[in-house]
């Protein structure tokens, strides 16, 4: 499936605003994405597997911080940066 | 001898890293933004080849990273196995920041330590691709008593700073911990014991504590190794090993300057000689220069007697120098360097005599790092 790649993450993607990763949950589709484009993962989830505290991950437009939930191939992931900063 | 000095100071700053070059230190050039945007907690180029150039980085949303660069800039490569703690370890600790960075013992031209956020400490057997947990520091049985965990005091994160390594013995190290104390390993890291004897703290209850002191800033002379300076939050000290008991020498600062600050820095040659930044640490704790004149202090006798080195500097201003911000060159006369909270690279190529404006306008300045080249 695709999916969708923040600005702060683009680096890792060559640009790419969607980078095709697979995976049957979120933590498998992350896992993934860092075979195809090393390093992003930890930029975005600690080495505890937890989410970092001012990213988001978006499923079908609902927000998730599970990242064992369940994924298809219908469903649409969306990597965000939370509104924070300055 | 005088020599004459081609030099690069990086810049690290809350919105990427400048590099500021010079020939003489006199007229200098200001490079673009490396890693515009991202958080450079410390850069540092390491004196062992003169060559590489590590980089902790963060950005807001972000998790930490090391990026090293062989080039001076050029082209980076992000480590492939930046530091962290360990999958699934009981305190399910994860790192928040990179936020010091030193090169290893000389015979280990490969080794690089890393100090974090929280409190961790972190190796690099190859230069800086691939980092290791310090599992006798991380892991040690009094690290929850020694490291902040959880709470954090320090509004940016407790953290593990000043990894300072004896030149004469690779596995003799030495760290700092703000809030936390001084803590030296004689194995190489596999087991610590608190170095605070001296040290004042009046913010804890007990007043002959062996640990939770507020080291800002720790630097060993690495031509007399047993020589340690540390600005602390509760004055300056020095130590002379085997000694285990430190003296407050910024006692004799003067009483209207006070010896609050966070860096001090080190005359690479003269071990009597040592260069603070004093800050306001009355009241509420400004943290800017007592009664808003900014003035490095410098002491040619280890503490004993101080004179004040403001020729050039403004006659007010309300900046801050952080840990990290403060540097000296390796160059006769030495070069002295300082970068402010309000984004001003100050520098003085007469060990302090006087002081030029290198480049203003820059974001909040983390850390500043020198690299040099010598020709007599």
């Amino acid at each position: 499936m695709k999916v969708s790649i923040p600005t702060p993450l683009r680096s890792y993607t060559e640009g790419a605003k969607q980078a095709e990763a697979i995976g049957s949950t979120l933590d498998e589709l992350l896992s993934d994405l860092d075979r195809r484009h090393p390093g992003l993962r930890f930029r975005v989830v600690d080495e505890q597997g937890r989410l970092r505290q001012h990213m988001r991950i978006f499923v079908n437009r609902d927000i998730e911080d599970d990242l064992q939930r369940p994924i298809g191939d219908g469903d649409e992931v969306v990597l965000m940066q939370a509104l924070s900063g300055g | 001898m005088s020599t004459e000095s081609s030099v690069t100071v990086l810049v690290g700053t809350r919105k990427g890293l400048f590099l500021a070059t010079s020939d003489d230190r006199r007229s200098w050039s200001v490079s673009d933004p490396h890693f515009l945007g991202h958080v450079i907690q410390h850069a540092v180029v390491d004196p062992r080849d003169g060559r590489r150039l590590l980089v902790a980085t963060n950005t807001g949303h972000l998790g930490p990273t090391v990026f090293r660069s062989d080039d001076m800039g050029q082209t980076w490569a992000e480590a492939s196995k930046p530091p962290a703690f360990r999958t699934g370890e009981r305190l399910e600790r994860s790192l928040d920041k990179v936020f010091w960075l030193s090169p290893g013992h000389a015979d280990q031209p490969n080794v690089w330590y890393a100090g974090g956020v929280p409190q961790g400490l972190f190796r690099s057997d190859d230069g800086g691709d691939v980092w290791e947990p310090v599992d006798g520091w991380n892991d040690h049985e009094n690290w929850e008593k020694w490291a902040e965990h959880p709470y954090q005091g320090t509004p940016d994160g407790a953290m593990l700073h000043s990894v300072n390594i004896d030149p004469r013995d690779p596995d003799h190290l030495y760290i700092g911990l703000s809030g936390g104390g001084i803590f030296e390993s004689t194995d190489g890291g596999a087991d610590w014991r608190p170095l605070n004897a001296g040290v004042e703290a009046e913010f804890l209850p007990e007043p002959d504590a062996e640990y939770g002191h507020d080291p800002h800033c720790v630097r060993l002379h690495p031509a007399q190794p047993d020589r340690m300076y540390q600005q602390n939050h509760c004055g300056f000290y020095v130590i002379d090993r085997p000694a285990d008991k430190w003296e407050r020498v910024g006692r004799n600062m003067p009483d209207d300057v006070g010896d609050i600050g966070f860096p001090v820095e080190l005359h690479p040659r003269h071990p009597d000689t040592a260069w603070v930044f004093p800050m306001d640490g009355s009241d509420v704790w400004p943290r800017t220069s007592p009664d808003g004149r900014p003035a490095v202090f410098v002491t040619h006798d280890r503490g004993a007697s101080w004179t004040r080195q403001d020729n050039g500097l403004p006659e007010r201003a309300w900046y801050t120098v952080k840990r990290q911000a403060m540097t000296t060159d390796a160059a006769d006369p030495v070069g002295v360097y300082f970068g402010t909270t309000s984004g001003e690279l100050w520098a003085s190529g007469d060990e302090g005599a006087s002081w030029a404006c290198v480049a203003s306008h820059l974001p909040e300045i983390y850390s500043v790092e020198v690299t040099s080249s010598s020709a007599s």
